[in-house]
């Protein structure tokens, strides 16, 4: 449990390190015991024929997505994304630049599937697949959050994390898992979250909720639980039942819903917005899971699908649940489908719905911390940009002192928390910490300009990776807030009288 | 891989990070050990923690919600103790985790 590596030093400014040969070649995520592989119908370990089956398995995902082979053929090796990733930013590994990331995969790539790599191997790059190549691939393709901060400065748009989902995929059919990643989908499958809460903790753990807000505001404010007939219901990552400081948040979620009088459920079925599917990147998995999602929905015959703070969990339902579970003609038409909880917040400031007390915020100045998957995957509101925008204008709305950080850190240039993409497990801390280091750099700089003392976040792994990291670059871990902890707290609640 | 925890001459399976793989093998003294592991030293505050984990365990089958347990330790030890600043003081590598670990429970997952 102690800390074992060296915390990188904070510099004034953004500093490029000198590559180090194989620095991070000891980093690899615990892998996934038989019992959690084949329960996602994976081999329980390494399969005899791997070479065979995992090149099989390219040419299957090479078919299906034209993407991944589009991003195989076309890097020009221009450089412009070396510098671009968190991971090697803070490791100095250059297997940690995207493009040597990219090529891990794209060096099999051309020796089996192009007519140079099969007869020159050695003039193109092209590399056999051997046992030495799948372990580095293991230890590289997950030390890539999948944050695509690298494929908006390629000027072909290269989508690493796709490239990286391609590669987890091959290696979990090869009977290579992560346990992490795996064990979580297993229980999502099973009980319906990623922590396993059973129904009857839940209900336990709301209804101390309840309690919990009556006695701080003395106004009943429900968290109900699988209501029939709902209008809206909501999903949100189980770790919002859990832990710190989620659990503001969702205490926030239902002061809005109870002040905006809108009729709302959780359900218990479906008591998970995250998607780790989108991760290990199957599409298998990640329609399983989300399928949840429609056949609560359906069964408790809501109108609304309102998604809370999770980054990912927002990409997948923005961009992924209408083609994954869809359609959604059972829905209101009215609302977004789905609707991310900031833009149901927002829309109910714009009418007047929502009445704030800045001045309950008067000791916080306060930045965002824009989420990857949110801010490079996705999309809030009507107008571009509105994912960046929203967020913001909640928080203005319900405090007094807010700060960016430095442009190229955030909204689409903005940097991973460094624990997305399935990475956020102590077994990869010491990536953790050195991945977080240009967040932190950015966020320590306000800290010294502007005393910033709050850094918001709308996503359940930000939140947890800076609770958890911010702390060792001399930070404290109730800097992180969510932003519906900054609504529910300045939101003036009617009396019940 | 096989992970194990040697203890008064017998071994007992534990996965990656030195949790207990069975649950039926925890006894207060091989709490007491891996606790010495990490170099923590389990005294009447960490065992009220221990505790109440495993009675929630038992009936829950999960390990309590941060703020579930905090507001335990709230009602039984008094309010300045019912908060997680308290219980990190105990368990430095944060509640949930550190604490699961010496109450011989599954380590929680998910983004926490």
């Amino acid at each position: 449990m102690k800390v074992e590596f060296e915390v990188p030093a904070l510099t004034k400014f953004p500093e490029i390190p000198v590559i180090i040969n194989n620095a991070m070649a000891h980093c690899q995520p615990f892998v996934a015991k038989p019992e959690y592989q084949t329960q996602l119908g994976y081999p329980g370990e390494l399969v005899e024929d791997w070479h065979d089956k995992a090149i099989e398995k390219m040419r299957e995902l090479l078919g299906k997505f034209r993407s991944l082979r589009v991003f195989m053929d076309t890097c020009i090796k221009c450089g412009a994304c070396t510098d671009k990733c968190h991971y090697y930013l803070g490791t100095a590994d250059p297997k940690n630049m995207p493009v040597a990331r990219q090529d891990l995969l794209r060096a099999v790539y051309r020796r089996y599937f192009t007519f140079a790599g099969k007869y020159f191997p050695k003039l193109v790059g092209a590399v056999d697949l051997t046992e030495e190549v799948i372990a580095d691939w293991y230890r590289y393709f997950y030390q890539c959050s999948e944050c695509r901060r690298c494929s908006g400065y390629c000027p072909i748009g290269i989508d690493t994390a796709e490239i990286t989902m391609a590669a987890r995929e091959i290696l979990d059919h090869i009977g290579i898992g992560q346990k992490y990643s795996n064990e979580i989908i297993g229980k999502v499958h099973k009980i319906g979250n990623n922590l396993g809460l059973p129904k009857a903790a839940l209900l336990d753990t709301l209804a101390g909720l309840e309690e919990d807000i009556q006695d701080q505001i003395g106004v009943a404010v429900k968290l109900p639980i699988d209501q029939k007939g709902a209008q809206v219901l909501l999903v949100t990552p189980s770790a919002d039942f859990f832990t710190e400081p989620h659990i503001d948040g969702l205490i926030g979620y239902a002061k809005v819903f109870h002040r905006a009088g809108i009729d709302w459920t959780l359900s218990s079925y479906a008591s998970e917005a995250a998607n780790f599917g989108v991760f290990t990147g199957s599409y298998e998995h990640m329609k399983k899971v989300a399928m949840r999602i429609r056949t609560a929905a359906l069964a408790l015959g809501v109108q609304r699908i309102v998604v809370g703070e999770c980054g990912h969990a927002w990409r997948v339902a923005y961009s992924f649940w209408n083609s994954l579970i869809g359609p959604f003609d059972f829905l209101d038409p009215n609302y977004p489908v789905p609707q991310h909880i900031c833009e149901l917040t927002y829309d109910l400031i714009q009418q007047g719905a929502l009445k704030f007390d800045p001045e309950v915020h008067h000791d916080k100045v306060i930045t965002f911390h824009d989420s990857c998957n949110v801010s490079r995957g996705s999309r809030m509101g009507d107008t571009p940009g509105g994912q960046f925008t929203i967020p913001r204008e909640i928080i203005k709305a319900c405090s007094n002192n807010f700060v960016d950080m430095a442009a190229d850190t955030i909204r689409e240039n903005t940097f991973c928390c460094g624990g997305g993409g399935g990475l956020l497990t102590d077994d990869l801390l010491e990536l953790r910490v050195k991945g977080a280091m240009p967040r932190a750099q950015a966020l320590q700089q306000v800290i010294e300009d502007y005393g910033v003392t709050h850094m918001a976040a709308i996503c359940a792994i930000c939140k947890s990776q800076f609770a958890k990291v911010l702390p060792m670059y001399g930070m404290g871990m109730d800097m992180v807030i969510s932003v519906h902890q900054l609504v529910g707290d300045a939101l003036i609640m009617e009396s019940e009288h | 891989m096989t992970a194990f925890v040697e203890f008064n001459g017998r071994t007992y399976d534990t996965d990656e990070e030195g949790y207990l793989a069975n649950l039926s093998d925890w006894s207060p003294e091989i709490a007491d050990y891996m606790a010495k592991l990490d170099d923590c030293d389990l005294g009447d505050a960490h065992w009220e923690v221990i505790n109440f984990l495993r009675a929630y365990y038992q009936k829950y089958q999960i390990a309590p919600a941060v703020r579930v347990l905090t507001k335990a330790i709230g009602k039984k030890l008094g309010k300045d103790k019912g908060n997680s600043k308290y219980l990190y003081q105990l368990f430095p590598y944060g509640p949930a985790k550190q604490a699961c670990k010496y109450a011989g429970l599954p380590k929680p997952t998910g983004c926490v």
